[in-house]
C-alpha cells in the first residue's frame, strides 16, 4: 500500500495535524500495523518536498506532530491518478514455496510433507481470519476475506502440486 | 495401527471398502471428540463421502473397526444400526434432501415425527431451530419454493432437531455461492457449537473448512491427520 498516497488522500477532506493523520490512518486502515511516528514524518517532509502538500499552521509545543498539513491541487490531482491506476497483479512467479518443493525433490526429501506442513499452516491462518470475520465489522470481514482468497489460491496451488508431484520430481531430477 | 484416541467419542481405525475393482479407502482413519468439528478434505473420488458413509454407519467398511461412544459399529446388527443413527445422528448433504411435498417446518419436524412425537410439539421444537438458523420465516413455503441458500438452512435445522451429538455434513454448501455458503457455514457451526453436537464436515473447499476446529486430508483412500503431521 502506498502510504504517502493514503496520507494525501486523508487530506482531501480538510488539514490535519500529523498526530491527527496517524490516529485516522491507524483507524481506518492500520488493523495489524499502526504507522510510526517517524513514518508519518517522512512521509510528509518528502511530499512537501514535492509539493503535494503544504505547512498549513503549526500549533504551540514542540514535535513535528504540531504541523497541520494541507493538500494542495497537485496532491490532488495525485491521489486522481493513483487511484486510476490499476495495480499491477502479482503472478508470484518463483515464489519460495515452488523453490521449497523444487528443492526437496532435488535432495530427495519428502516433497508431499513439505506440501502439507505448508497447507496445515495455510489453513490455521484462514482460520484465525475466519474467527475474526465472524466476530468483527463489515471493514474486517473485507478486509479478511481479501486475505481469505489469497490463501485459499496459494492452498489450491498447494493441492494441485501435490497431485502432481510425481511428475514434477521426473521432471526437476531428470 | 494408530492407537485409540482417549475421550473420543468415534474413532474409525483401518478402514478398508472396496467397490469392484476401485479401492475407495485404504486405511483411512478418524477420531472425533464430543462437540468437535473436524474438516475432511481432499481431491475429488479420494474416499471423504465413503469414510463419512462408514463413520455414520451407511456403508460397511471390508474391514477395520468403528467405534462409537464405546460400541462398535461394525459388529451392530442392521437395525440396532439404524436405531443410533435416527437418535445420536444428524446429516446434510448437497442437496436433494427436504422432502417436496412437506412445508419447510414439516420437513423440519420429520425426525421428531418419525421418533413418535406429537405433531404440536414435533413443530414447535422445529420452529425453534429455523429459528436459530434464520429460516422461520420460510415454515409454510415448500423446499421448490426456497432458494438454495435458505433449504440448506432449513436442512441444518432439520439434521439438528432431534439434538444429535454428531453432525454429518458431506460438502453443505457446495451448491451455493459463497457469500450463501459462508451464511450457512456460520449458522451451522454456530448451531452445532451451541447444541454440542460433533462436526464431521467433509469439503474441498478451504475456506469451508476453515470452520472447523482441525482437518484430515484423504486421498487416494488413505487419511492424514493433518494436526499430527506437523
Ligand atoms: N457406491 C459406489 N459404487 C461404486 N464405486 C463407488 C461408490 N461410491 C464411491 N465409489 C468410488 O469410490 C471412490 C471414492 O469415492 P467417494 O465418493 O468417497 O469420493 P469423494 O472423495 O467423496 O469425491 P467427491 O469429492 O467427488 O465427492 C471413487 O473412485 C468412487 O468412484
Ligand atoms: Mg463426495
Amino acid at each position: 500500500m502506498s502510504i504517502g498516497h493514503t496520507l494525501l488522500g486523508l487530506l482531501e477532506s480538510g488539514p490535519r495535524h500529523g498526530y491527527d493523520l496517524k490516529r485516522v490512518f491507524d483507524e481506518k486502515f492500520g488493523h495489524d500495523r499502526p504507522l510510526h511516528y517517524g513514518q508519518v514524518y517522512s512521509t510528509m517532509s518528502r511530499l512537501l518536498k514535492n509539493g503535494l502538500v503544504v505547512v498549513d499552521g503549526i500549533e504551540a509545543g514542540d514535535g513535528p506532530e504540531r504541523k497541520r498539513y494541507a493538500i494542495t491541487e497537485a496532491g490532488i490531482t495525485d491521489v486522481e491518478r493513483w487511484l486510476t491506476t490499476p495495480e499491477k497483479p502479482e503472478p508470484y512467479l518463483q515464489s519460495t514455496l515452488y523453490t521449497k518443493v523444487v528443492l526437496a525433490l532435488l535432495t530427495h526429501r519428502n516433497a508431499a510433507d513439505v506440501l502439507d506442513i505448508q497447507r496445515a499452516e495455510h489453513l490455521r491462518s484462514m482460520r484465525i481470519l475466519t474467527d475474526r470475520k465472524r466476530k468483527g465489522d463489515l471493514a474486517d470481514q473485507l478486509i479478511c476475506d481479501h486475505a481469505l482468497f489469497h490463501l485459499e489460491a496459494d492452498l489450491r496451488w498447494l493441492e494441485l502440486t501435490a497431485a502432481r508431484l510425481d511428475r514434477l520430481r521426473e521432471a526437476v531430477t531428470r | 495401527m494408530t492407537a485409540p484416541v482417549p475421550g473420543a467419542l468415534l474413532t474409525a481405525e483401518n478402514l478398508r471398502k472396496t467397490y469392484g475393482p476401485t479401492v475407495a479407502l485404504d486405511g483411512a482413519g478418524l477420531s472425533l471428540h464430543p462437540g468437535e468439528i473436524v474438516a475432511v478434505m481432499g481431491p475429488s473420488g479420494s474416499g471423504k463421502s465413503t469414510l463419512l458413509h462408514c463413520l455414520a454407519g451407511i456403508v460397511t467398511p471390508d474391514s477395520g473397526s468403528i467405534t462409537y461412544d464405546g460400541h462398535e459399529l461394525t459388529a451392530m446388527s442392521d437395525s440396532r444400526r439404524s436405531a443410533l443413527r435416527r437418535s445420536e445422528f444428524g446429516f446434510v448433504f448437497q442437496f436433494g434432501q427436504l422432502v417436496p411435498e412437506l412445508t419447510c417446518v414439516e420437513n423440519v419436524a420429520l425426525p421428531l415425527r418419525l421418533n413418535g412425537t406429537p405433531r404440536k410439539e414435533a413443530e414447535r421444537t422445529a420452529l425453534a431451530w429455523m429459528e436459530r438458523l434464520e429460516v422461520a420465516d420460510l415454515r409454510g413455503k415448500r423446499p421448490g419454493e426456497v432458494s438454495g441458500g435458505q433449504g440448506q438452512r432449513v436442512a441444518v435445522a432439520r439434521a439438528l432437531v432431534t439434538g444429535p451429538r454428531v453432525l454429518f455434513a458431506d460438502e453443505p454448501t457446495g451448491a451455493l455461492d459463497s457469500l450463501n455458503g459462508e451464511r450457512v457455514m456460520e449458522l451451522l457451526t454456530e448451531a452445532a457449537r451451541s447444541s454440542n453436537a460433533a462436526v464431521v464436515l467433509v469439503t474441498h473447499e478451504a475456506r469451508v473448512a476453515a470452520y472447523s476446529d482441525r482437518e484430515i486430508v484423504v486421498r487416494d483412500g488413505k487419511s492424514r491427520d493433518m494436526e499430527r503431521a506437523v
